[in-house]
Parts: structure tokens; sequence; C-alpha cells
């Protein structure tokens, strides 16, 4: 068991155990702290300074993300100074990143523009330098947008650390550090595996799916959560649907994948809107198959069900279901197979 | 699974055999290449030079179909050398002394004659794994689809009880489900043996519950399986077929025979949401919808049951399948009345399946539950065997070595191993059709510099590979991730249907096929 | 006693040829055969690096400055005759009086040389020099002492950090013995990238096995049985000679297994670094051993309780090693005699700039900046006026005259803005423009900066443009506050010691020399005259003979007039060049 400390936050005591960071303790307690570089389950590197708070006795101010509770701990979370810090935080990141926020698919859905707005940061003083950088769009799934990169880093880190790729890594130094593939090379010619996890933790529009551009804002795309429908792993995902369209694809945490998803269950969906798709029942007449009724299809079968079933008996039916079909239908299938077919031939591709 | 799949981040030495666990469960392969990274050891036996090994302290290259030496081999070791828990197996294990006596002849030497790996890395993979204080033994289809799949689960399940690696948070077995809801199919009574939750055809007093609660006269003998489906249309008893979302023609082995049981059928139907090679042998095809279009609920392979929602709207005239069935049912003239759609089936289910008794949509907002989960307040069971075994599951099972059921000669020298790469799924009815198309649109059948130099092979030529029941042709991919005299292919290209090649000898106890190992040979094409 | 030639083989006087002496002194004593009856030995540097080639004759203790090897002859006639060769001996600035010994020069006379005791004086690559001048002797006592009773004794001599923040090392090394680990590391930081600091360079180059003791000592009190040297690879000699060093000890046993037989195990492996300022920064300099790029994380956990590995690391820098030994020898209790009441012991400077003697000096702390400016440094060159003194390296801070009667210790320089930091010592003299020092310091830092964290990485950017707006005439008043609270965010919120001290510089400019600053944005003036674009020519037309060179060299066609007329610059066209002003044979143009 983890002994539990008094930490004070904003004047309220709370008690939390000891092993918690200061932004863990607040979040568990309602206190919300602004990140852009953490996230759960991946290293914490204190990069983006967002979360700075001021904590009594400290002569700086400390990151909440990195930084232990200790026994009476005394933190404000949004004292004049740490909103200041914040706000320049803020500004500085504005001055060095593409503002066109007017046709940006992140625009409603972007941690930058909620900080600011959060911290009433209209603009920046800083007019220099803005590093610019052509979009890449190297592969087939999403594109790179380096101009709205924050640096926060988490592309790199999920890549190296939860896939194991290590397709991303920071190169120059300074202002010129910019986050790309080794070599700068073309996303396909790298160890990508295309899991696409580098979208879904990015805070802001540098890294983008390509299915979605263009194809609706933020607040108009209906997230979904459910399951995915590869591997039997059954990652929890959130499919991004607009005008009765699958766009894309969100993490979502709540499942064992923790959010993690690898290139089936991030881009692989398409198949459900393929011009492929079975619309409408089908009889072989003559060796053509011909588009019939419901009506017309279920009397057929069920005439010649009731044909065999009387001529043969249960045994001479058998079913197959589906290792892809829902459990309510595997049940419904078996029950009919049983009840209705008078039969236990029933089986699915369980074995291979 | 019988723990979950987050353990694996917990457990001090994973076990991974039979498993291509980052190309076939990539987020489960997440966690082992994690579990590494945080210091963890793992221990690969494959054939393959898969990603895997990369991360791996011990390789164990072993031949396809000898994962019995090899498994006895280490149980052997683990004996030897006094790394067993000697408490644990007294506690639970039925069956040691005649189980002891049976690994007695598998030494480390025989182990290495048999599986081609040294007996040095045998004894340090033992070493390893008995030393460990939590161990977990991963494995998926490499295992289990073989003549011998059975007795190969029992030789995994022989060690992790001999080392008392069950019922422990962290531990314990972990085979991989393929598909989605593999786990949910079995566990709805989809087999011939079984209703739900496991409770057997042939037991009367089961049966009685099911005949009451459906309120219907029930067959009382098991039926057939698959594979013995296949035979039985063949032999002329089978007269009619139903097939719901599977596609045989291209998943199960020996397609010939599959085609020529298929076209011998009376009447199929099947219901799918494409066209598939199966479906062309249809009287009557039927359309579904995607798992999107639907509600529902999936269980994984760590037996969380999650739900499945709709995300949009059927805009043609497909049909869930649930809603096909019922409407199916009723025209044969029964009244089944689910108005409150799959949510109402789940409380059916619930009620005569123990193992989700205590389930419920409401419960399943929040995120998944693990079964057995017998009752409504129920926490899910995160690790199964936690008190120890439920009478005969700590049982020994004294397995020995067999060959597979057709190994190379002189005819067919080149070994066939069949399986799945990362970017696609199954027989490709679905990632085909998506943009993973364009990640890898065709088969590259593997194989080792030596046997394409032996055969005039240069990579990204085309072949034929024959086997005693068909051919087909593919591009090659030269490379040293296969084992010299074995080659590599997917099932997931209807262009290149593998499985015209592969055999159909099944496993005699479970009947899975032997689709790891055939014997097949391959020209140049136009040669 | 056999007479001795030290000749200096340190960075500095190898590059003014002092290895062309040494060759040909020994070349000259094998002519003349007198290998047997002098002895010829290079060692480390001097410190007074300015007049090298440095050759000291014992042990009548001749310091010879200035060596070349033409007058290795006549150095060899005046030994023979037991004679001292005037010509090469240091002049008293002041009585133009030669000074025989090192002692007798005033740049030596301030000094306490404990750390740098035995540079110049014994060859570095021969272990038995060090062992013959009681080397090792303190980690005999060390080993016979119980850790805890070691770790006393270094919190009770109350010795600090010396790379930069003068965290207690007592204190630091208590809080890597507590941890239980199966692996600890120490870490010696040789990672000096300020540019003009070279004090642990030279102390590597000079006395690498006393480096080699203080690490030992530090292993054995915390329980660690593996040390790294982390040297930029930039350093080759020092590179060298540590090398030579360890292989050394281990040959005599004061490395490797059961050390001095007391059951003590410890190895030392070399690190080269690819010389980044940031890799200073003890976080940074882990990532970059586990072969990781050189970004800080974030501390806490320190590297006391979770380093190299994840193992409890201690990372001192080589300075502070350096002391270790004096205190076991000395005894805490002595050494803590020197120095202030915070602030224990010598603080060797690199000093530079505009003073009339460079180089090493080792002085107590608490001594004033004026003794070390003006007593050791001889004072501003050229007779020109002392204008600011940047302390602490590139993120140190500027220092008006009104500071130089403080007492140099860690506290009071916090206090005044600056540092200890790395012990560069920069002096300027009224020809340097403050502005532009503060950006020249900030662009070097902005430049080392990992890029890791916000605040740094976009901060100083815009630190610096400000600055550069300043310097060429287009700053607005508003800036100035910009600076200033932009310096404080940055400072107040970076990840690492780097970000957290870069903008020092522009905040203590700021504070001392506002004047300065409200110049160049007010009236568009450098009264440094350094600023080329606050600049402008005029021709004293008394002066002025109108012989047209000026015209024709001009590049921008600014210059006008007639032949043998006073010329004219029309200051619209005017590049500011100076171009003209270099031309003009009469002394004509000046700016203004």
């Amino acid at each position: 068991m983890v002994d539990k400390v008094k930490v004070n936050i904003n004047g309220n005591d709370y008690f939390v155990p000891e092993n918690y960071t200061i932004l863990k303790a607040a979040e568990e307690n309602g206190i919300d702290i602004p990140t852009l570089c953490y996230e759960e389950g991946l290293p914490i590197t204190g990069a983006c300074r967002m979360c700075v708070v001021e904590v009594r006795g400290a002569r700086k101010l400390m990151a909440a993300c990195a930084t232990q509770v200790s026994d009476g701990m005394e933190v404000l979370t949004e004292s004049e100074r740490v909103v200041e810090a914040r706000r320049e935080i803020l500004r500085l990141l504005i001055a060095n990143h593409d503002l066109r926020c007017l046709t940006c698919e992140r625009n409603g859905d972007c941690r930058l523009q909620d900080y600011c707005y959060r911290y009433k940061v209209e603009d920046t003083p800083y007019k220099g330098e803005v590093k610019d950088f052509k979009i890449i769009t190297d592969n087939p799934f999403f594109i790179r947008d380096y101009s709205k990169c924050i640096k926060c880093g988490k592309c790199v880190s999920i890549c190296a650390e939860v896939n194991g790729a290590h397709v991303y890594e920071f190169i120059n130094r300074g202002f010129d550090t910019k986050v790309t593939s080794a070599f700068d090379d073309p996303l396909p010619e790298t160890t990508c595996t295309f899991c696409g996890m580098c979208i879904n933790v990015c805070p802001v529009a540098a890294l983008v799916e390509k299915s979605t551009l263009w194809k609706g804002r933020p607040w108009e795309v209906k997230k979904v959560t459910t399951t995915c429908s590869y591997c039997g792993v059954g990652c929890q995902l959130k499919l991004k649907v607009k005008d009765n369209t699958i766009i894309g694809v969100a993490a979502d945490k709540s499942g064992s994948n923790l959010g993690h998803l690898c290139s089936k269950g991030q881009f692989g969906w398409d198949y459900v809107h393929s011009k492929d798709r079975l619309t409408h029942p089908l009889i072989k007449r003559e060796g053509e198959f011909v588009r019939v009724t419901w009506e017309e299809a279920l009397n057929y079968i069920a005439g010649r069900f009731k044909d065999i079933l009387s001529q043969w008996g249960g045994r001479a039916l058998a079913g197959l279901s589906s290792a892809k079909c829902t459990n309510e239908e595997n049940y419904l299938f078996q029950k009919f197979m049983r009840v209705v077919l008078q039969t236990n031939n029933i089986d699915h591709c369980a074995r291979l | 699974m019988t723990n979950s799949m987050n353990e694996i981040l917990e457990t001090d030495v994973m076990f991974a055999i039979g498993t291509n666990t980052t190309e076939a469960h990539p987020v489960t392969g997440y966690r082992i290449k994690q579990a590494v990274r945080n210091g963890k050891k793992l221990i690969v036996a494959d054939p393959r030079k898969i990603e895997l090994v990369k991360y791996a302290d011990l390789w164990l290259c072993h031949r396809p179909g000898t994962d019995i030496a090899l498994l006895n081999g280490l149980a052997h070791v683990i004996l030897r050398d006094g790394l067993w828990d000697e408490e644990f197996v007294n506690e639970h294990g039925e069956g040691f002394e005649e189980f002891k006596s049976a690994v007695e002849k598998y030494t480390p030497e025989r182990a290495a004659e048999i599986t081609g790996v040294d007996a040095e890395l045998i004894e340090q993979a033992a070493h390893m794994y008995g030393s460990a204080e939590k161990a977990t033994i991963i494995y998926a289809m490499g295992i289990t689809q073989h003549t011998t799949g059975t007795n190969n689960v029992m030789a995994i399940a022989n060690l992790s009880i001999l080392t008392g690696n069950v019922g422990k948070r962290g531990t314990g077995v972990a085979p991989l489900r393929g598909q989605n809801n593999v786990q949910g199919a079995c566990d709805m009574g989809c087999l011939p043996n079984y209703y739900a939750s496991y409770q057997k055809v042939d037991d009367k007093e089961i049966n009685n519950k099911f005949e009451q609660a459906w309120n219907v006269a029930l067959p009382k003998e098991p039926g057939l399986t698959v594979t013995e489906m296949i035979d039985s249309v063949y032999r002329g008893k089978l007269k009619g077929m139903y097939i719901m979302g599977e596609n045989p023609m291209l998943s199960d082995p020996d397609s010939n025979k599959v085609k020529k049981s298929l076209q011998a059928l009376e009447f199929l139907v099947v219901q799918d949401i494409f066209l598939t090679e199966t479906a062309r042998f249809a009287e009557v095809v039927l359309p579904a919808v995607t798992s999107v279009e639907k509600e529902g609920t999936f269980t994984n392979t760590e037996r969380r049951i999650q739900r499945v929602r709709q995300a949009i709207k059927t805009e043609s005239e497909a049909k869930p399948d649930w809603q096909i069935i019922i409407d199916l049912a009723n025209k044969m003239n029964y009244s089944w009345e689910y108005p409150g759609g799959p949510e109402q089936v789940m409380e059916e289910i619930a009620k005569l399946s123990p193992l989700y008794g205590g389930i419920s949509y409401s419960r399943l907002e929040k995120g998944g539950i693990q079964w057995p989960c017998p009752t409504r307040n129920h926490p899910g069971t995160m690790y199964l065997h936690a008190d120890g075994f439920t009478r005969d599951k700590g049982k020994f099972h004294s397995v020995e070595y067999l060959p597979p059921a057709e190994e190379p000669d002189e005819e067919y020298p080149l070994m066939l191993s069949t399986g799945r790469m990362l970017y696609h799924f199954h027989t490709g009815t679905m990632s085909r059709r998506s943009q993973m198309e364009e990640l890898r649109s065709e088969e590259l059948m593997m194989m080792h510099p030596a046997d394409a130099r032996e055969n005039s092979i240069k990579d990204e030529d085309r072949v034929q590979v024959e086997s005693r029941r068909g051919k087909v042709s593919t591009k090659v991919q030269v490379t040293d991730h296969v084992p010299m005299g074995v080659v590599f292919m997917t099932f997931h290209y209807r262009e290149t249907p593998t499985n015209n090649l592969t055999i159909a000898a099944v496993d005699p106890i479970c009947k899975i096929p032997e689709l790891k190992v055939c014997a097949v040979r391959v020209n140049k094409a136009g040669a | 006693m056999k007479k001795e030639i030290l000749v200096c083989q340190g960075s500095a006087c190898v590059s003014s040829q002092s290895r062309d002496v040494y060759d040909a002194l020994e070349s000259e004593l094998k002519v003349r055969g007198l290998e047997e009856k002098y002895s010829l030995k290079p060692t480390g540097c001097h410190g007074f690096c300015e007049q090298g080639p440095i050759v000291l004759i014992e042990p009548e203790g001749y310091f010879y400055c200035q060596v070349k090897d033409k007058q290795v002859p006549k150095l060899v006639d005046c030994l023979q005759e037991g004679s001292v060769y005037e010509e090469l001996l240091y002049k008293s600035s002041e009585t133009q009086e030669p000074l025989k010994t090192r002692n007798e020069i005033p740049f030596y006379q301030k000094q306490k040389r404990l750390v740098l005791q035995n540079c110049g004086l014994i060859d570095p690559e021969s272990i038995d020099d060090y062992i013959n001048s009681g080397g090792y002797s303190s980690l005999q006592k060390v080993l016979s002492m119980e850790p805890d009773e070691v770790i006393k004794e270094v919190k009770d001599s109350g010795v600090r950090g010396r790379g930069g923040g003068g965290f207690p090392t007592g204190d630091k090394w208590y809080y890597g013995r507590q941890p239980q680990a199966d692996k600890k590391y120490i870490i010696c930081n040789a990672e000096e990238s300020d540019p003009g600091a070279f004090i642990d360079r030279s102390i590597l180059e000079c006395d690498p096995h006393r480096v080699l003791e203080g690490m030992l000592t530090a292993g054995y009190a915390i329980g660690a049985c593996e040390g790294f040297v982390y040297i930029r690879s930039e350093y080759p000699l020092a590179v060298k000679r540590i090398y030579s060093a360890i292989s050394q000890a281990l040959e005599k046993g004061y490395l490797g297994k059961n050390i001095m037989n007391s059951g003590f195990d410890f190895d030392v492996q070399i690190k080269q670094g690819a010389g980044a300022f940031v890799c200073g920064e003890e976080t940074a300099l882990i990532e970059s051993i586990q072969g990781n790029s050189g970004m800080p994380r974030p501390r806490p956990p320190y590297p006391a309780e979770k380093g190299l590995w994840d193992r409890p690391t201690i990372v001192n820098n080589v300075e502070t090693l350096s002391n270790i030994p004096i205190i076991f020898d000395k005894g805490a209790s002595q050494y803590a005699r020197i120095g202030t009441q915070q602030s224990k012991g010598t603080k060797i400077f690199a000093l530079t700039g505009k003073i009339r003697h460079t180089g090493l000096v080792e002085v107590p702390m608490g001594i004033t900046l004026r003794e070390i400016i003006f007593e050791i440094g001889g004072g501003i060159k050229d007779d020109k006026k002392f204008k600011a003194v940047q302390i602490g390296g590139p993120s140190g801070g500027c220092l008006s005259e009104g500071y130089l009667d403080f007492p140099v210790d860690y506290d009071s320089l916090i206090d005044a803005g600056a540092m200890m930091g790395s012990g560069g010592l920069v002096v300027l003299d009224e020809s340097t423009c403050i502005v532009e020092l503060a950006r020249y310091f900030l662009s070097f830092t902005r430049m080392e900066a990992c890029g890791k964290c916000t605040p740094c990485r976009e901060g100083n950017t815009r630190l610096l443009e400000i600055l550069q707006r300043i310097i060429e005439g287009e700053g607005k008043m508003e800036d100035l506050d910009r600076l200033e609270t932009l310096s404080r965010n940055i400072i107040d919120t970076s990840l690492c010691g780097l970000g957290q001290s870069a903008p020092n510089p522009v905040l203590t400019t700021l504070q001392n020399f506002r004047g300065e600053y409200e110049k160049h944005v007010k009236e568009r003036k450098c009264p440094a005259g350094v600023c080329q674009a606050l600049l402008s020519y005029k021709i004293i037309q008394e002066n002025c003979k109108g012989c047209g060179i000026c015209m024709k060299h001009c590049p921008a066609g600014a210059i006008t007039g007639e032949k043998n007329q006073p010329h004219n610059i029309d200051a619209d066209v005017c590049a500011k060049c100076g171009e003209c002003v270099d031309k003009c044979p009469f002394g004509a143009i000046v700016p203004g």
C-alpha cells in the first residue's frame, strides 16, 4: 500500500498517494491543469511547461506533470504568476505557429487554441522568425504539417515507447529543432507501420488523417465509441462520422488497448463504404444472381429448409456462424440452428 | 487468455511461441515490446525471424511442427534442475508422476535433435522461464493449427502448471484469438457440442434447461465441426447449409475440396457483407451490414465483453444479421419477438449463460467486463483460477511429439507455413477493400536465399507453388526471415488462394486443420 | 640535486610552439651531452597563458616567459653557467624590473593555488610524479574510513559544486548513498563548453590523477563501483592524459579490483561528448551517455536517486572532484577556514577580455572582483576604462563598476544576478557596447539550447530578436520592458539550468546599464560606437586634404567633394562600413 500525504492545492487540503505527481493529484480532485506534452502512459518529458504551478518554498515554478507531491506541500495552480507564465508560453508558441485557424482541421479541437482562449491570449507581441515548412504528404494515410508543430514530442514518444518503430526523432537544436523521420526519409521508406498513434496524440494539427481533410469541422463530426472489427484484441476506438460516412478514427482509452491502435484499426475502415457491398437479396436463377425482395428471398429459404427438414431431418442441415458477428447474432444463429433447423451442426472458424 | 492483456506488463518472463504477435495482434505486440523496454525478459520460439526476435533475450528457431518436443524438453530441464513449483504441483497438479516419466526421455539433446534448436539454448530458456517469479506463455495459431494442436496446447499448460504460473496476476497462458469475436462465437455456443458458456449439448440436465427455455425439443447428439461438414457434404449426407459471415473458400484448407463440397450441396444460403468467394456458390445471398451499422457486443481474447455501437445508417436494403435470423425464424413459423433488439437478446443470454450472467448493456456503458461475470454486481474476472483449480483443470496431460501429417520429400521438398501479415486481415474481404491495400496489394511468399538460389529464383520473381492438392501463383520475397527449407505465405489474397495448397489433415480432438505445415514445391513461372 | 627544466605542454603553450622549445632543448642537451645532468620534463599549465611558452628551472625557480626555440642554446649556456637568462624573465609592468621567480609576479601573488598546486610542476603523464607530490595519500586515508564518515568529512568541509549551481557536495553524496541499488555510478562532468573557460581542461591536462582520486573517493562514499568521465572530444590532450592516467592507475592498483587492499573495486570509463553546451547539464549528460540525444529530463527525480540507466548517480564536475583530495589531506576543518561563511575553499577563474594579464587563476572564495581584475589581472589593457565584467560564462551576469568590491562567492553573485557558473570571467572596457554584449552571449546560449522546452527554445529567440532590433536602431521603449518580463518568465519556467540562466546577461545588463539601452532606443545612438547601424561618420574639415582616397574606396558613393577641398559624407547614402576611416591617411574621418 502506498502511503497518503496531505497536499494543499489552491487553499484546499487533499489526501493523495505519495507517489502521485501534482498533476495527478489535481486531476483526481477535479482541478484542471493545462498540459500539451503530457500523455498518460508515456514518459514524462516536462517539455512544454504549460503545467507549471507555484509550489510554496520553491524558487522557480514547477512542472506539475513531473513534480511528485510531498506531505504538507502547498500548490497554487492558477496564481497570477502561474497564469502570466502560461500566457507567456502561449504567446511564444503562437509566435511560431501557422495561425491560419480559419481553415485548420483542428479548429475547435485544438489544445493550443483552447488554452489561448482560457488564458485570453489573443495575439503575440513576438513578430519575428516563423518556421515555415511545406506540408509533407508522403504516405497514403496522413499529412505532416510541421508549421503547426509545437514540439511537444508526443509523436516521438509514442512511436518509440509503444510501437517500438522509432520513426520520429528531434533533429537540430534550439529554435531550429524539428521533428522528422530519420534522414527526413518519406515515411513509407522508414520503419513506420502506419499505426497512426502519432496522429491521435498530436495536440494540434501537425499530424492529420488525409481522410478527414476538408470533410467537416470537428464539432460537426460525431464520434462513436465502438470495438474494432479486426483481430481478437478488441481495441476500443472512436469512429469519426460525418454525413453518414466514417472519415477517421480517434483514440479511446476505456479499453485494454489504452488508446493504442494498429494500422487496420486506425485506417482500415473504408470497406464499410465499398462499392462492392451487397445491397439487396439475390437468388441464383439459371446460374445468374437476380435481385429479389426480402419477402421473396426469405420465403424461398424457408421453403427450402422446410423441404430438407421434412425429407432428411435436421442432420442434413448445417450452419457456419461468424467470428465477425456480434455475440447476440451468434447466439441467435445457434438458437436458430438448434431450434428451427433441429441440428447441432453448428461451427465457425474459431480454428482458422 | 487466463489472464489479461495488460498483465503482460507485470510479468517477469514472457515466452512467445507460435505467435507473430506484432503483426497478427499488433496492440498485444506493443505490450510485449513495452515490457521488454521495461527490462522484462522475452523468449521467442518461432521458425521465422519475426519482429519479436529483435526484442528477444533468447530465440529458439525450431522446425515447424516440433513444438511438443521443444516444450517437453523445457519441462525436462525444469524438472531435472529443480526449478518447478513443488508446492503448487502437489496441491493442484494431477497426473504429475505420469507426466514426469513422459518428459523423462525429452533430454535437451533429444529435443535438440527433433527441433533443430541447440540443446544449450533449450537449457537457457528452461532456466529463464523456470526461475521467473512470474511468467506468461503467449501463443496463437502457430501452436494450434497442427494435427497435434490440442496436444501442443496441453504441453503449454503443463509448463505453466509445473512452474506454478497459474491463478496469479502477471502469469498464465495467453492464447491470442485471431478474430474480433472468435471468443464470443465460442461463448455463445456456435460449436457442435456446446450451448452458450460451454454447457454440453449431450448433458441431459443442460439439454432440459434449454428445451424449457426455448420451449422446443432439441437434438441431443453433438453435431459436426466445419471440417467434418465439408466431408459430410462430400459424402452426400449434408444437403443444406446456412453460412453467416464466413468465407471457407479462402480460409479453409484444401480449397479445391471445399469448392467441390459447396457445389455438391443441394441448398446453400450465404449471408455476408460482400459477394465472397463462398457466396458465389450460394443459391440465395442475403445482404448483411457491417459492425458499424448495428448494435451489439464482441468478446475479446482476454474475455472482455465490449459494446459495438451503430455509427452510421445503412443506405441500402442490407440488414443486421440478428434481424435477418429473427425474420427467417418467423418465416419458418416461429414467433421470435425481440422488440428491444440486441439488448434484449443479451438479456436472454445472461439468463441462460452463467459466464455472462451479470452482463447488461447498461453495465457495459462504462467499459467492457471480463467473464466470468455470473451476477449483476460481480465486477468481472481479471484472471482465472485465482482460487485454485476447479475439478480437473490442473491436470497434467502427458503428450508425445508426433511428426506433422505431411513432411517434405523429394517430390515436394519445401515446407509451407501459413499465417498473417500486419496490413491485412484473414481473407482480406475487409482490409483489401480499405486503404491498407496501398501498403501491400499482393502476396509475397517468403523464401530463404539459399532455397531461392537453388531454384534460380530472384526477389520479386513470379512462381508457381504446388502441393499434392493444388497450385497457386505468387511473387517471391527472398529473405532470411524464414529458415532454409521453409516458405511462408498468407491467406489474404484471392488472387493467390494459398489454401489451395494446404492439407485438410486435422487434429483428432479439436479438428483444427494443420495449416502451419504441408509440403510444396516451387517452380519459376513459365519455366 | 639534479636540475630540472620544466617545459609547459598545456594547450595554450603548445599553441605558441612550446613543443618546438621542448624538442630544441632535448637535442641541445643531447648535443652537449648533458642529458644525465639535467632532467627535461613536460608539465601542465601554469595559468599565465598569455606569457607562454613557459619554462621553469628548478630548484632555483627561474620562471622564463615567451621562450622561443632559437633562444634555447643561450638558455642552456645560462644553465651551465648557473646564471639567469634575464631577457626571458617577466618584467614588472610598473617598474620594468625583471622578476626571477613565479611568486614574485603579481599575477601569482594574490592567488591561492590548491587545486592547481601541481600544475606546471609535475609531469601529468607520470603517476610517480603525482605520488611523489603526495598523491593518492588522501585515498589511503579515505579507504580506512567508513563511507558515512567520508561523507561527513565532505559535508564538514563545506565544499560546494564548482560546476555552476553550487549545491553542497556532501549533501549530494549523502543523497547518493541512501538508495539501495544493484549499481551506482559516479560521473565526472568534463563537458566544459563555455567559450573562454578552460579550467577543467587545464586540470585534466596538468593533474589528471587528482580527478581520479576525487572520483574514487566519491565512489567509495556512495557505494559505486563504476565511474564515467564525460569529456568533450574537442579536448584531445585532456582525453589523452586522462586515458593514460587511468591505465597507469590500473597498473599501480589505484583502480580496478581491491584497490589498495581495501576490498573496494572501482573502474572508470571515458565517454567523449560532441561538445554540446547543454550536455554540461547533468541530466542531458546522462541522456548522452545512454546514447540518446542530449536533452535534459525533468528533476526530480534527481540523478542521485535515478540517474544513469535509472541507477543512483552522482555527477560532479572536474574542479569539485579535484578539491576532494585537498579536503582529506588538510582535514575538513582546515579546509573550511579558506573562503567565506557559505562558500569554502578556492575557485578557479578563466580571466579573459580587455585585461592585461589573462589566464587561469585560483583565488580564495570571498576575494573581491577588484582584487582579481586589478591586482591579479593587472587592470585594463591599453589604459582604457573598466566598464563591466561578465562572470559565470555566457549565462552568467554582467556586473558594473559598482560591484567591484563585492566578494566573489556563490551567494553574493546570485544576489547580484550573476553566478559562479563555470568560472568564466570576461573583463570589458569602455569600447564594449553593452547591448551587443548581451546579444553576443544570448546568441551563444540560443544556439546551444537543446530545443526541448518552450520558454528556452522560443523565448530566447525572441529576446535575441528584440536585442537585434535595438542594435539596428529599431527598438522601442516597450521593448525594454518586454525584454525584462520575458527574461524573468524564461528563468522561471525553463526545464533546465541552461534556460533558467540564459537570460541572465540580458537582465543584468538591463539592470546595470539601462541608460545605455535607452540611448540606443531613444537617441538611436551607441555610446561605445560599436553598433554599426547607429553609427554616423563625419569628416573633420580642418584635417581633410581633399586627397579623394576615401571617395575612391567608398562602396556606397556617399562621399563627395572637389579635389584638394574638404570632402563630405552623405549620411543617407553611407553604408557605415567604416572603410573610409581605415583608408584616410590623415585621420580626418571619425564616427560621430
